[in-house]
């Protein structure tokens, strides 16, 4: 766990991309927001409230919720129960109450027909979109989607970016890890690029990735 | 004809008193489903859970199986306050710490046992201790079948407190993935504290079965836990179906351990049997 010197901010009701080469501190930077990793200095700011090293429970109380690039589900429970548990405990709202509200979930993300299915046995790409209905039944503020389109084809890809963009649509700011290029032009506002924890570019997608520093960085993984 | 009749008794034996083992393992995997923490100390608790079944049948008169009323929620809530002040502080540095504590907890309550209950074998008894019943030519002592009733009432009752509410939900999360549990908004130490409460809660009941089934003294603890582990690896880490089958499994390939080899026979065929899964299906037979 290494990350150094990163400093941005995220304004409410964005959709901003975060982009940096392999072992960039893009997925250690998530850990650190919603609570996994305590930083050694530093401070995480949400809503203008110090964040920094409270538990990832109490994190995603407050509004944040993040999504895992390789999908994370409670295998033994249904698609509707792994939904509605986010709901029961992310929100506090009752057993019943979060039932109803995750079918409302599961059909924002296509996945009603999957409800009573356990996650053990759905598809990688199902399962994808389960870890964004997942995060989303936690109502949060601050969304993180690590790596949405990984593992996706060509029509799979858009039908992701639509719920996302649903989800923000339902003022949800979102922060969005990509590799991704095409996924960075279509879904976000403003690209952030780390490079080993520091930050290097930012701004519209088109000038990011012109941008001389980001073009060596991820060429650099080449070499 | 004659030795399928009289197979017919440890058949039928084994099968029934291993409800018993049935509910001394579900204790011990529904600590280790959340926490990933070897509870050593549950054979002892199950001890204790004889122990102070035994103080109450023979100073209070009560019987064994009415004691439970209050004998349920009294283990419930040492469970919590053994995991929230003495576990989860354990736990929060390490694993290891954790296991650690739990085996200085199985030192305290097998020491302390043999102080105030001597290390004579005790058993609980009843006006039906001793009765049976018949099945066709088959006798079977009374205790057997209420093993097995009580493993089947306590396997429901577990199955559909996890399924069906509010808490059963977050314990199920949170053995299956306790960091994404957690992104869920489900406090771990919470969870912790109910799993360990409900484990203790069952090591109360199973402490009484024990009594009922067996005698036991201060050390029996040990060889209930290592029975346990057998029951869990046979049937399957995680499975709750895979524990009940274990455990009449074990049951009974005791029983017909101890009718063809002896006393010498009746730990070595079931524990045989662990090591024969363990090669060949190492995730148990209902496994994951």
């Amino acid at each position: 766990m290494a990350l150094n010197n990163v400093s941005f901010e995220l304004p409410s009701g964005a959709i901003m991309g975060l982009m940096g080469p392999n072992g960039a501190g893009k997925t250690t930077l998530v850990n650190v927001i919603c609570g996994f990793y305590k930083p050694d200095s530093g401070t995480v700011k949400f809503q203008g409230r110090d964040i920094t090293g409270i538990p990832p429970h109490k994190v995603c109380r407050l509004g944040i919720a993040r999504t895992y690039q390789i999908p994370q589900p409670f295998g033994e429970l249904t698609a509707l129960q792994n939904v509605a548990v986010a709901g029961m405990y992310g929100r506090g709202v009752g057993k019943s109450a979060a039932e109803s509200e995750a079918l409302e979930v599961l059909k924002l993300t296509d996945l009603a027909d999957k409800k009573d299915v356990p996650a053990k046995n759905l598809t990688t790409i199902t399962l994808k979109r389960l870890e964004v209905a997942r995060a989303r039944a936690t109502d949060p503020k601050l969304l993180l989607v690590d790596e949405p389109a990984a593992g996706l084809n060509e029509t799979e890809l858009p039908h992701m970016l639509e719920i996302l963009a649903a989800i923000r649509q339902a003022g949800v700011t979102i922060l969005l890890i990509e590799h991704v290029m095409q996924v960075m032009r279509e879904a976000v506002d403003t690209i952030f690029v780390i490079n080993e924890g520091t930050p290097i570019a930012s701004g519209q997608p088109d000038e990011v990735m012109k941008d001389k520093r980001v073009i060596e960085c991820y060429l650099g993984e080449y070499q | 004809m004659d030795t399928l009749s009289d197979l017919a008794t440890p058949l039928t034996m084994g099968i029934l008193y291993g409800g018993l083992y049935v509910v001394i393992a579900l204790g011990l995997s529904l600590v280790f489903g959340v926490m990933n923490v070897i509870n050593v100390a549950h054979g002892d608790f199950v001890t204790l859970g004889g122990y102070v079944a035994f103080v109450a049948v023979t100073s209070l008169g009560l019987d064994p199986i009415l004691w439970l009323i209050a004998g349920i929620p009294l283990f419930f809530i040492m469970g919590i306050v053994i995991q929230r002040f003495l576990l989860y502080r354990a736990f929060k540095m390490s694993i290891d710490a954790a296991l650690i504590i739990a085996f200085g907890i199985s030192l305290i309550i097998q020491n302390a046992s043999q102080l105030v209950w001597t290390p004579l074998s005790r058993s609980l008894m009843t006006p039906y201790s001793f009765k049976s019943f018949q099945i066709g030519e088959v006798y079977i002592p009374l205790v057997y079948l209420l093993d097995f009733i009580a493993a089947v009432i306590v396997m429901l009752v577990v199955h559909q407190f996890l399924k069906r509410t509010y808490l059963g939900q977050a314990i199920t999360a949170a053995s299956q993935d306790r960091q994404t549990a957690e992104l869920m908004g489900i406090n771990p130490a919470v969870v912790y504290q109910y799993a360990f409460g409900i484990a203790m809660a069952l090591a109360a009941i199973a402490g009484v079965f024990l009594g009922l089934t067996f005698p036991f003294n201060p050390t029996s603890g040990v060889r209930f836990l290592i029975i346990a582990f057998g029951v869990i690896i046979l049937g399957g880490l995680g499975s709750m179906v895979g524990t009940f089958i274990g455990g009449m499994f074990f049951g009974l390939s005791q029983a017909l351990g101890g009718y063809f080899w002896g006393p010498t026979g009746q730990l070595l065929v079931p524990f045989l049997m662990v090591l024969i899964v363990l090669t060949i299906r190492p995730q148990g037979l209902f496994g994951r």
